[in-house]
């Protein structure tokens, strides 16, 4: 494994059940275990994206780590702090450098306040800045994500999905953090836009040595932003490894069916692939198949699959899958 | 040439809101070839599924209005047709699917009910002919145990299925056209997948033309074969599907291929961003309605909005500029 002095983030088996309660009495009668056993590390300054379709636990696994929920059990270190172990006052604290951008930029940002309000918020709310200095910081981290200052006294409604995206980044940059998790900040936005804030966040990252957690859907957008990857399926981190590893020679059976049903937009490189198509739909959470989790649509599935879960295991140097099936 | 099925001219579309009148299509005119696969391609807004939707006679109206054009399908033109004549053709002849699986299906209605109503609607089915013409449909579309979940309800059926479930209905009266919206935009990939290879194989056995409307290049690419790209309420590009993507000719198109990052890896570094934002346009733009975002801008592209003009055999552009040259065409 790495030296830890790079690793800024380290996540050891992370499980995040949510109960579920029926009846008069209310009584638990199971739960949906929409993260069960993930496990991996975030390095100083790199992006780690986070693919899985939906319902596979990405965006619990995000929330989880900045503790917007209490996690049913794991650990998570960030720069070698257990916050788990954090009473809410110090987590306030942690809170300073670590930042997420959300999904959707029209329900993320209050109606009833202004842009300077929004990206001022986090400053007066951590006593950063009083007063001028507000008004100051925010023309400023308006500029640096590419709005007109002067826009500082309008409210969201008056701008498009793309600029109010703008919006949240500059907010999430208020408070000067060193990791930001962007909860697939661009899917709600139409292509031509997509690129404007991608680039940004790069422009970004570079500017400020940010490191990213980018949890996304779109395989492409996440092989163009990303230094390594981590495939979520029903949980569980099926495979991770860099980059271009991932992509160029995918181990996991599931990542290679996700790989093979991603359109390019290109009709002669389509016409020349090999489409794997899974059939059937993912299981429930809340009744996860025995052993692996993907046995179910598995091409290559064995009796041992059904029996015990497959570890999560180093197959080549900085290449983890989980899957009897490899070697 | 062969004969068009539809055949839609100048038509336009729009929309009365409290900020103005919204011209959401302005002059669309393109065919549909019997059993061809025509894209439509477009971010939101650019008025692709309102066209779709003004052919149908499923604008809400008002606010919506066509204000002219014409649509033509077996020489009769859909917008005028009285509203009896016209459900026998919505639905028997031209079929359409939504985006939406979740909210286009009756949620207190079993599957079974929904898949007999068109039969029995359009194609004068008894009762139990509809049914068994029902489980077929499931089957066809890839539903185990067909008969048996005629009986469930939409919130028993996965999104997947369910739009398997609208593909059915749309193709129980074999339609000689397809409609479909986003129809696998709702959807995650491997699902998507199961779609497209769903919806190819009915194509080669059941032979209808399809109209699929995405903002998905990827998706064109491996579904049509002949794709309009639509950008402000007008078709600013339309040619074969290898033509446009081997050589489009559009500086919109041209930046929304080069924005795209590609699973394959083959587009590295920075990706092409095109600035600013689509049009709202809350009027008939004298202008090109691509012109405040575009490289290649001359004086003439503010004067004057340019027509779809042919520069090979079946690809047309509405460009002033030869992006080619960089030179007024």
């Amino acid at each position: 494994m790495s030296n830890d002095s790079d690793v800024l983030l380290k996540v050891v088996d992370l499980k995040m059940h949510f109960p579920i309660y029926r009846g008069v009495f209310q009584r638990q009668v199971g739960a949906v275990h929409a993260v069960d056993g993930v496990s991996f590390d975030v390095k100083r300054g790199e992006t780690l994206g986070l693919v899985g379709e939906s319902g596979c636990g990405k965006s619990t696994t995000g929330r989880a780590i900045l503790q917007l929920y209490k996690p049913t059990a794991g650990e998570i270190f960030f720069e070698g702090t257990n916050l788990i172990t954090l009473k809410r006052e110090e987590m306030r604290w942690m809170r300073r450098q670590m930042q997420m951008i959300f999904q959707d930029p029209y329900a993320s940002l209050n109606p009833r306040m202004t842009v300077s309000e929004i990206v001022g918020e986090p400053l007066s709310v951590h006593n950063v800045a009083a007063g001028k200095e507000i008004q100051e910081r925010v023309a400023h981290l308006l500029e640096l994500v590419g709005l007109n200052p002067s826009f500082a006294g309008r409210y969201p409604h008056e701008f498009s999905g793309g600029q109010r995206q703008r919006i949240g980044v500059a907010r999430a940059l208020a408070l000067q953090p060193s990791f930001i998790i962007c909860d697939e900040p661009i899917s709600a936005l139409d292509v031509s836009i997509q690129a404007q804030v991608v680039n940004l966040l790069e422009d970004l990252q570079e500017q400020f040595n940010l490191t990213y957690l980018f949890i996304a859907h779109d395989l492409s957008m996440v092989r163009h932003i990303s230094k390594r990857v981590a495939v979520m399926y029903l949980g569980v981190i099926m495979e991770l490894a860099n980059r271009d590893d991932l992509y160029l020679e995918p181990l996991h059976p599931y990542t290679q069916a996700l790989l093979s049903a991603v359109p390019i937009p290109d009709p002669l490189a389509d016409v020349n692939r090999t489409r794997i198509i899974l059939e059937g739909d993912v299981p429930s959470p809340v009744n996860p198949p025995s052993g692996c989790r993907f046995r179910t649509r598995c091409p290559i599935a064995d009796k041992i699959c059904a029996e015990s879960r497959p570890e999560f295991r180093e197959v080549r140097v900085g290449h983890f899958v989980a899957c009897h099936m490899v070697s | 040439m062969p004969d068009l099925l539809l055949d839609i001219k100048g038509l336009e579309t729009q929309f009365k809101t409290p900020d103005g009148i919204v011209h959401a299509v302005n002059g669309v005119s393109f065919g549909l070839k019997e059993g061809e696969t025509l894209g439509v391609v477009g971010e939101s807004g650019c008025g692709k599924s309102v066209t779709m939707l003004s052919i149908l006679g499923l604008i809400a109206s008002p606010p919506g209005k066509v204000v002219a054009g014409e649509a033509l399908f077996f020489g009769q033109d859909l917008l005028k047709m009285p509203n009896e004549k016209l459900r026998h053709v919505r639905g028997a002849q031209i079929a359409m699917i939504f985006q939406d699986p979740m909210t286009s299906l009756n949620p207190v209605l079993t599957i079974g009910r929904q898949l007999e109503e068109p039969l029995m609607i359009h194609i004068d089915m008894t009762k139990n002919q509809a049914r068994e013409r029902a489980a077929e449909l499931l089957s066809m579309v890839g539903i185990p145990n067909a008969k048996d979940r005629l009986n469930d309800y939409p919130h028993q059926y996965s999104g997947g299925m369910r739009q398997r479930v609208m593909i059915a209905m749309a193709l129980s009266c074999s339609p000689q056209v397809l409609i479909a919206d986003e129809p696998t935009t709702a959807l995650d990939v491997t699902i998507q997948a199961q779609i497209m290879d769903l919806v190819k194989r009915l194509r080669s056995e059941l032979g209808m033309a399809i109209v699929w409307i995405t903002h998905d290049l990827g998706v064109v690419a491996g579904l049509a074969q002949r794709v309009l790209v639509m950008y402000g309420g007008f078709i600013i590009e339309e040619a074969s599907v290898n033509d446009l993507f081997a050589n489009p000719s559009h500086p919109y198109t041209i930046g929304l291929i080069g924005s795209l990052p590609r699973v394959d890896g083959k587009q590295q570094g920075r990706l092409y961003s095109i600035e600013g934002q689509p049009p709202v346009l809350y009027q008939k733009p004298q202008s090109c309605p691509f012109a405040p975002r575009c490289k290649w801008v001359m004086e003439r592209c503010w004067k004057e909005n340019p027509l779809l003009i042919p520069i090979s055999d079946e690809h047309r552009v509405a460009c002033w500029v030869d992006v080619k040259t960089g030179r007024p065409r």
